[in-house]
């Protein structure tokens, strides 16, 4: 094969692997040596350990040359920093974990670890994954590849920038109201939210529980397919994973897309819409006709509830789930106080960012006394109304086609949204954590500036094969996935 | 004035894992070594709901005919403290797992019912450790996590005497059940009384306090004793009674304010979404209640009709593991007065004085049956019995083995015992010349020198038969 190794699928490493063209080391060793030159630039790895690597890939080897390799051995992977790792420190991007080294595994590293995939490194993110320009880190910005004033997205911004940068074959990430599929919108990548429940979420932590579910993000929706066979299950650590049977995602992935309903929500594309984005998906959607697929325009009304209520639950439950970073049992303590509740203040001030402290008093207001009922009571309310909006139409169409983001990426290197700029621009997304239904972004196009343009396609609950194979047909017509910045090359 | 009275009573479950994770339940050891990364609150780490838990409660509930919830939910209390791992417990606000419900006790030979509010499950916390080392405290979380049941009554308590009557039946329920182990040292049977006091039974209720740290039912009633007569006092003086929590002091035997009850205090409860709510289907409670025990008043009942004292009965009946030997005793023929005397005498005693209780006795029910069967036979007397009782606890060998082994046998048969009476009458011409000329009371001579011979081993009421024979020969 004439393609340099980090310009393949992973279906293309598999076959060099398995057939022994290429050895996991060479492959992690000419990764690592990427991640040497075009790190510094980007900012989206934290923590690298070469040895540690290296000795996986070396295992790795071993087990394929045992033949008892699974088809994504020896592949390695970039992991966000918010999934627990024995091997190497697990910050959050914060600093009240900056020496936080787990004693236990999330469940998703030890299914990939497991399976023989070594680990590159942990990726830079949103300080707590609070964040939509992966701005808010202790560990500093991480820059879009293509162009580096611009943000990655966030909060899995670190994972979007190594893959679109393709310093890394592939990378974990977690989305609770957009955070792997606007980073992948605004990179250029792919990048898919499961349905709630697929993949375990022990060993992650914790934003807002009801909302977190991790996912790949990857070049394309095959690989992202592949990596999804290997990361979803049950879990029995995690009552909330659900023990509906996975299917092999690949399976039916190149089946036509013949006769498949896709509704267009009008609500979706008005005026927030930037209109070159809008133009960019809508040639994608002239694309996905001439394949077969009817489109059909739909409603999805109560859209204009989706802000308020994330940023309503999505807080009450980060104000709960940050209650245990109190610097009494691990993470950063004050040392220089004389009474508990200086510890637990200065503790928790002096180590948490801005938007953290934000969320979690915007959490804690709305979930106090009074305003339970005024706040929280209404936003689980607004939830359902969203949810049905969702089921009704379901019974219309099979997915749903959005667009990811309201805009490209923003620039970030010298000014700073506010955080209701920043907040509204999530709009596209967060209903679909809200109803905790799978979503894909897949590129569609670049606008003017030069930067990527997303598109978001939306199934019912734990029809991920049916926006897999849509996305995947798409990019067998398009090359938008293959295209990475000249600055990597 | 009435009394008004509540009492929450905290029960610490027994089963053999925590309630949200699978580290060991336990007490003493090391601090931290059954705290798992789950007990400490780890980042990233997930409670998962502990089955045995809810099956105990179910059990609980069986016994104060309370209303077990189809849907259960667990909720988050929010608030800071060293020894609460993740700033908040696990802990059910909205659907508790029992609902309603009541439990009869007695006083005075008066029948009486306490009400049920309800019973939630919850976590416990972990302890502080103050002054192991200068300017220091420490956190042990072995305890963090270990499944709670708190029985939450109606406030109908309206005497001391109901109060300590009511705890102690719902003590030896909760210990005749095994699910919790009854220790209030320990901590295991916690209670907080919270109490007022009115005019008379129609009037407003009064300003309510909570009592805390009393772990012994002397205690309690000493606690309720100072501070029903602190509130008469302030009453009486017109002094307000401020809500509050106050704790017992055993060194001045007086109740203490801890801290004011805040009307404000914000738990922020809600829903725990890393617990879905849990369908309590009725073949789950079935087999919970299928390994209910035969219920203590059914054979408080039974006790009395084989003609036991009422006493005797009930101690029997509370106590489920001597029940039991009970049970086997009399399956086994051994008359009951004579099974319930030596499962509260001898063996009782032999119990305490090793610190056992009656489920972890070194002898079982059948050695017990075999012992008193040998003695209903006449093959050992009481005293022997009593002996070989020592040495079966000590040896773990079967009566049989210890009679045989140690020579304990009785000496019960004509051919055994007549040729040693002859022979002493032979050699005492004396005495026997003196008794068979009516000196009666030497017979008691003859009956010591019998015993003498047969190391005490004749059966007395054998060994006085022949002996009249032989000598009257």
């Amino acid at each position: 094969m004439n393609k340099p190794l980090h310009e393949q699928s992973l279906k293309e490493l598999s076959d060099a692997l398995q057939s022994k063209q290429i050895s996991s080391t060479e492959l992690t060793e000419s990764y690592l040596n990427r991640i040497e030159s075009y790190n510094d630039a980007l900012n989206a790895y934290t923590h690298i350990n070469k040895e540690i690597t290296l000795a996986q890939a070396k295992a790795a080897d071993k087990t394929i040359a045992n033949g008892n390799g699974h088809i994504l051995t020896g592949i390695p992977l970039g992991h966000k920093d918010i999934f627990c790792t024995t091997n190497m420190p697990t910050t959050c991007s914060s600093k009240m974990l900056e020496n936080f080294h787990a004693t236990y595994n999330a469940t998703v590293i030890e299914r990939t670890q497991g399976i023989g995939m070594p680990t590159l490194g942990k990726l830079n993110m949103d300080e707590f994954a609070m964040g939509s320009a992966n701005e808010n880190s202790a560990w500093g910005r991480v820059a879009n590849p293509w162009n580096q004033n611009h943000c990655p997205g966030g909060s899995s911004g670190g994972s979007a920038a190594a893959v679109a940068a393709r310093i890394a074959p592939a990378a974990t990430g977690t989305d609770t109201g957009g955070s792997i599929r606007q980073p992948a919108a605004f990179t250029g990548i792919t990048g898919i939210k499961p349905t709630y429940g697929r993949i375990s979420r022990y060993g992650m932590i914790a934003f807002a529980s009801s909302l977190d579910q991790a996912g790949p993000m990857t070049q394309s929706a095959y690989d992202a397919a592949m990596l999804l066979n290997t990361m979803c299950g049950q879990d029995p650590n995690d009552s909330t994973s659900s023990n509906i049977a996975v299917p092999d995602f690949t399976a039916g992935i190149n089946d036509s897309i013949e006769g498949v309903k896709i509704g267009l929500p009008e609500e979706y594309f008005l005026k927030g819409l930037d209109p070159e984005c809008d133009l960019k998906i809508q040639d994608a959607i002239k694309l996905l006709q001439k394949k077969g697929a009817k489109i059909i325009p739909i409603h999805l009304e109560n859209l204009k509830y989706a802000i308020p209520t994330y940023y309503l639950l999505a807080p009450i439950e980060c104000a709960s789930n940050l209650a245990r970073f109190d610097g009494v049992h691990y993470g950063y303590r004050e040392e220089n106080i004389s009474n508990i509740t200086d510890m637990y203040e200065l503790s928790r001030e002096n180590s948490f960012g801005d938007e953290v402290k934000r969320r979690i008093l915007i959490g804690t207001f709305a979930s106090s006394g009074s305003y339970s009922a005024e706040y929280y009571q209404k936003a689980l309310q607004a939830k359902s109304v969203i949810r049905n909006d969702y089921r009704k139409a379901f019974s219309e169409v099979d997915v749903i086609l959005t667009p990811t983001t309201t805009s490209t990426a923003f620039e970030t290197a010298n000014k700073a949204l506010t955080p209701q700029e920043m907040y509204l621009s999530d709009i596209y997304t967060v209903t679909v954590n809200l109803a905790g239904l799978p979503a894909i972004s897949i590129p569609v196009g670049f606008a003017k500036n030069g930067l990527p343009v997303g598109a978001q396609l939306i199934s019912n609950r734990f029809c991920e094969d049916i926006i897999l194979r849509i996305a995947h047909c798409f990019q067998s017509e398009t090359g938008w996935h293959t295209q990475y910045s000249d600055d990597f090359k | 004035m009435q009394i008004v009275a509540g009492i929450e009573i905290h029960i610490q479950l027994t089963t053999k894992t925590k309630a949200f994770s699978s580290s060991p339940i336990g007490f003493g050891g090391l601090p931290n070594e059954r705290a798992s990364e789950i007990d400490m609150g780890m980042p990233g780490t997930l409670p998962v709901v502990n089955k045995e838990m809810l099956k105990q409660a179910i059990m609980l509930g069986s016994y104060l005919n309370a209303d077990v919830s189809q849907l259960i939910s667990f909720a988050r209390k929010h608030y800071f403290y060293p020894d609460l791992p993740k700033g908040y417990q696990i802990t059910q606000d909205d659907n508790p797992i029992l609902k309603g419900g009541y439990l009869t006790y007695e006083v005075n030979g008066e029948i009486k019912k306490c009400y049920i509010h309800h019973a939630h499950l919850e976590e416990d916390a972990g302890k502080s450790v103050h002054g192991y080392k200068a300017n220091t405290s420490g956190v042990d979380l072995n305890r963090a996590g270990q499944p709670l049941l708190e029985i939450v009554t109606e406030p109908c308590l309206h005497s001391i005497e109901d109060i300590i009557a009511f705890l102690k039946r719902l003590h030896s329920i909760v210990t005749y059940l095994e699910i919790c182990d009854g220790n209030m040292q320990e901590g295991s049977f916690r209670c907080d009384v919270n109490v007022s006091l009115r005019e008379n039974e129609s009037a407003p209720l009064g300003t309510r306090v909570e009592l805390k740290n009393m772990n012994s039912f002397k205690f309690i009633q000493k606690a309720l004793e100072f501070e029903i007569d602190r509130q008469h006092d302030c009453i009486e003086s017109g002094t307000p009674i401020i809500q509050e929590t106050r704790q017992y002091n055993e060194a001045t035997n007086k109740t203490e304010s801890m801290r004011g009850k805040e009307t404000s205090e914000d738990y922020r409860y809600f829903k725990d979404p890393d617990l879905p709510s849990i369908w309590i289907n009725e073949s789950f409670i079935e087999k919970a209640k299928s390994g209910l025990p035969e219920h203590p008043e059914t054979r408080l009942a039974h006790y009395l009709s084989l003609g036991l004292s009422k006493i005797d009965s009930n101690n029997i009946a509370y106590n489920k593991h001597m029940g039991n030997y009970f049970s086997v005793l009399t399956k086994n023929k051994i008359p009951a007065k004579t099974a319930s005397n030596w499962l509260l005498g001898p063996i009782s005693e032999l119990a305490n004085k090793h610190g056992l209780i009656f489920s972890n006795l070194p002898i079982s029910a059948e050695q017990v049956a075999e012992l008193l069967q040998a003695l209903q036979d006449g093959i050992v007397s009481s005293k022997m019995a009593k002996e070989v009782l020592g040495y079966m606890w000590s040896e773990n060998k079967s009566a049989a083995t210890i009679i045989e082994d140690r020579g304990l046998k009785q000496l019960s048969s004509e051919e055994d015992i007549m040729p040693i009476l002859l022979n002493i009458i032979q050699n005492n011409p004396k005495q026997t010349e003196e008794y068979r000329n009516g000196k009666d009371k030497l017979f008691g001579f003859f009956v010591g020198q019998a015993m003498k011979e047969t190391k005490g081993q004749a059966n007395p009421e054998v060994l006085n038969t022949l002996l009249k024979k032989a000598l009257n020969d």
